[in-house]
């Protein structure tokens, strides 16, 4: 992961500075120091590939939406209904498939299409009324969650057609299932919209200076309403993953995805593009939280702990690029 | 009166007698500032009287600014200069904040009211906010601010939000503020207070003016004193008993304004005779072929106003603070919208403002350098490549990739064209100073090869040698034939490069300058010289030529 990063990314500076290039890639180094502290504790339970392997597929979804945020945060917008949207897509495919015997494949493109409906209503109240988006995306939240527990009479829909649980974690490469490389799939394409095409510097010129990309011919509107769309169809894709993971469909435990997929986020903008939110950083960051997680249950440690590690490691992602590069202008503005 | 410049112009005697017996609420002498080397202030002496009105006038860098900051504590005057209020010596420098126990407090031309918050907390923040108290008692504070209100016929509701106030109501607030922020120490000493207004009208209708004239003279009714700043000599004709005028950090003159005439005080500002030349066209030696034609554009502080500019021609639009030069390079591009008008270039039809946004102005190989570098021209946290190519990336999109490698390479060669040093298009733009981010940014449009280049106070912030290139590359594109429309304060950078400047007054243009006649002082003078003939009238019509 840490090779594809780099050679996606890495446009080659003449004076390399190895400060610079430390700070692109510490995190993957304590992420590796991280692996060998469990490994040392637990030799034989941690340290085997079946592990990493549920590891890398369970927490694919949490990747997806991890992608799915950085998408708006570029352009300066957050969307906090990524997790109430991930919900939402995977019980639609628990309704549409389960109880209505739609065809799955049908489901999924409906599932997609409720995720874009997310973002267009959040687009249209950021935009055109104008309410900051931390506020507007609270509020669909809320209102998301709601509908799914009427939609479900907040039960647990299980028997989802099993041809999406196959793709999805039926097949394995390098004993890794499916679930990962889509991820990995999409952190291909949105580092390839981020890096090499006019889009991606549209996006990053919208979110660090509106009136900036304004007066340089860009619509900063349309970009801002691409960019919260492409999270709301982002966040239902993960929610497809997860129905296919779960194989079933949780009206609940969606949410528990929103922190850890914000903490990657930020903690990916100090990593591989320090200061920017970038795809493999997010990655990166998604898999160092899990490993995280993973070994501290696997240790014997209470639950809670979980909740401390994700909300700490969000403060701590934030205070890191506060404190390296606090002379310059954030992302959100 | 300590008289430290021989050029003083005496016209005033002591002749106020109706305060004779009471000392002045100030009185500075000797005040002097210098920065680094540079004298800013060179032994300023003036007085100003109980009960009266009394105006500061000089140019831009005359000293005034720095003289209420010396007052307001925020520079401390070289060594030598003293200062009494009412009669009493004050200790220099002041500290900041010393301004309010005196009895003297500032009303800055952004005012200093907090938009989300009421008229009532508003008026009694500094009282609202004082660390001293506990409860709030809400009914005491609203007919404390009631009194406040009436005592000056201020029909204002204390629960109104600032921001749904007009612009008129604002200004009065905070001067209605400023007041009251020195009654405490108006009532301690019993003495008068001084209230300054640093250019509080250039952004409010004529009849506003008028009100806060009433409000001013009933300050002084109430015996304290005021000083008003403003370069509108006609204000400062009706509002002021005495008026000080500042050159060059000197001392210009003083003078009883019911006595001096228009002319004099100009000429006391800017520091020559007024030659005023019947207008003559000089005749024109080139004429250029219009390139692009401005119809009608107005805006709210805007009247409408049509200009031609010819092709390969630099024109200059100047004018005093709040004038509405400063609009017409956002107008004309769609960057703000227009009540009227239209762009045409020549041979083609014309193109409604309402109808103009900032990309189709680009497409019509238009640019707009705006004046705020860091918050509408460039991005400081992005590399100095991405900002430069940022209107035309779409030509680095080849084969389904961006080709970075290309831009860098572009970068660099337009960076070296442009000398910005250092030159490594990688950087951030942070990383350059700010005559080098400039360069950058005038290189993005320049090298698009706009047919029309619309500039906003292009060298503010930047240095003498930085300024030189940029004055030689506009040079150089104005004989390939662009054309370019400067709007700056700076009458001394216009006279270097422009080849026509427009001085604007109260919204409209008054008045041309051609060729020969561009100086800078010729361009101060005019704007000075400008107010007392700005009828609206529509002008240049037939100026697509030039001499």
């Amino acid at each position: 992961m840490s090779d594809a990063a780099s050679a996606n990314n890495t446009p080659a500076t003449p004076a390399t500075n190895y400060a610079r290039l430390f700070e692109r890639v510490a995190l993957i180094g304590v992420w590796l120091l991280l692996i060998a502290g469990f490994g040392i504790a637990m030799p034989t339970s941690f340290l085997n590939w079946g592990n990493f392997a549920i590891l890398f597929a369970s927490y694919a979804p949490a990747a997806l939406l991890a992608l799915a945020i950085i998408v708006p945060l570029t352009a300066g917008d957050y969307d906090l209904s990524v997790g109430a949207t991930l919900t939402l897509s995977s019980c639609v495919i628990g309704v549409l498939n389960v109880w209505h015997g739609v065809p799955i494949s049908l489901a999924i493109v409906l599932a997609i299409a409720a995720g874009v409906v997310v973002g267009l209503v959040n687009a249209f109240f950021i935009i055109y009324v104008r309410v900051p988006s931390l506020v507007v995306t609270l509020g669909t939240t809320s209102l998301i969650t709601g509908i799914v527990q009427w939609m479900t009479n907040s039960s647990t829909i299980s028997g989802i057609d099993n041809s999406l649980v196959m793709a999805v974690v039926g097949g394995r490469l390098f004993g890794v299932p499916y679930a990962f490389y889509y991820a990995i799939a999409a952190a291909v394409v949105m580092s390839y919209v981020f890096d090499f095409t006019p889009l991606g510097r549209r996006l990053l010129f919208v979110g660090r200076g509106r009136e900036v990309a304004r007066l340089n011919g860009i619509a900063v509107d349309r970009v801002r309403l691409g960019a919260l769309v492409a999270s709301g169809g982002l966040a239902a894709a993960a929610g497809v993953l997860y129905a296919g993971v779960l194989s079933s469909a949780d009206p609940y435990s969606g949410l528990n995805f929103l922190l850890p997929a914000f903490a990657a986020a930020f903690l990916g903008a100090t990593t591989i593009l320090p200061g920017r939110f970038n795809p493999w950083g997010a990655i990166v960051a998604v898999y160092f939280l899990a490993t995280g997680i993973t070994g501290l249950t696997m240790l014997g440690i209470p639950l809670w702990v979980t909740n401390v590690f994700n909300g700490g490691a969000l403060i701590l992602a934030v205070t890191i690029s506060q404190l390296t590069r606090g002379r310059e202008a954030s992302d959100i503005g | 009166m300590a008289l430290t410049n021989p050029d003083i112009v005496p016209l005033a005697g002591d002749d106020t007698a109706a305060h004779a017996s009471a000392p002045p609420v100030l009185r500075l002498s000797d005040i002097a500032k210098s920065f680094g080397g540079a004298r800013a202030l060179n032994g300023v002496s003036f007085e100003v009287l109980p009960g009266e009105v009394h105006g500061l006038l000089g140019k831009n860098g005359s000293g005034k600014s720095t003289l209420v900051k010396i007052l307001a504590g925020y520079h401390a005057p070289d060594p030598g200069g003293r200062m009494e209020f009412n009669g009493e010596e004050v200790a220099l420098p002041l500290r900041p904040g010393d301004f309010r126990r005196l009895g003297m407090s500032f009303v800055h031309q952004n005012l200093g009211l907090v938009p989300s918050l009421t008229v009532l907390e508003n008026l009694r923040i500094s009282d609202l906010t004082s660390v001293a108290r506990g409860v709030i008692n809400w009914s005491r504070e609203r007919q404390l601010a009631r009194d406040a209100l009436a005592r000056f016929d201020l029909a204002l509701d204390p629960d109104q939000r600032i921001d749904r106030l007009s612009a008129v109501d604002k200004a009065l607030l905070a001067i209605v503020r400023a007041f009251e922020d020195i009654r405490a120490a108006r009532q301690r000493t019993g003495a008068p207070g001084l209230v300054l207004l640093d250019e509080p009208t250039p952004f409010l209708p004529r009849e506003g003016v008028e009100k806060l004239f009433g409000l001013v003279r009933s300050i002084a009714a109430h015996g304290s004193s005021v000083i008003f700043i403003s370069h509108d000599i006609d204000e400062v004709m009706t509002i002021t008993d005495r008026a000080t005028v500042l050159r060059d950090g000197n001392l210009a003159g003083r003078l009883v304004t019911s006595r001096a005439s228009h002319d004099e005080v100009v000429e006391m500002i800017v520091g020559r005779k007024l030659a005023r030349l019947a207008q003559v066209r000089t005749p024109t030696t080139t004429s250029r072929p219009p390139l692009v034609r401005l119809e009608n554009v107005s805006a709210p502080q805007l009247k409408p106003t049509s200009i031609t500019v010819g092709k390969g021609e630099i024109l200059g639009l100047t004018g005093l603070i709040g004038s509405g030069y400063e609009q017409l390079p956002y107008l004309a591009f769609g960057a703000r919208p227009a009540s009227s008008g239209s762009l045409a270039f020549a041979g083609s039809e014309p193109i409604p403002l309402a109808n103009l946004s900032p990309r189709r102005a680009i497409d019509l190989d238009l640019a707009l350098l705006p004046g705020d570098r860091q918050g509408a021209s460039g991005v400081d946290s992005l590399p100095i490549v991405d900002n430069m190519f940022l209107p035309d990336i779409e030509r680095f999109f080849v084969g389904g990739f961006l080709r970075n490698g290309r831009m860098k390479r572009e970068a660099k060669a337009l960076g070296a064209a442009f000398e910005v040093r250092p030159n490594d298009p990688l950087k951030k733009l942070s990383a350059l100073s700010g005559g080098n981010a400039q360069k950058v940014l005038i290189a993005r449009w320049m090298n698009r090869k706009p047919r029309l280049l619309l500039l906003d106070e292009p060298t503010q912030g930047v240095d003498v040698g930085t300024r030189q290139h940029i004055f030689a590359a506009l040079r150089a594109a104005a004989a390939d034939g662009m054309s370019v429309v400067c709007a700056s304060s700076d009458a001394e950078q216009l006279a270097e490069i422009c080849d026509r400047v427009l001085v604007f007054a109260r919204g409209a243009v008054c008045e041309e300058i051609e060729g020969d006649q561009i100086s800078k002082e010729g361009i101060a003078e005019a704007c000075y010289a400008s107010l007392d003939k700005s009828p609206p009238r529509t002008t240049t019509a037939e100026a697509g030529t030039v001499s």
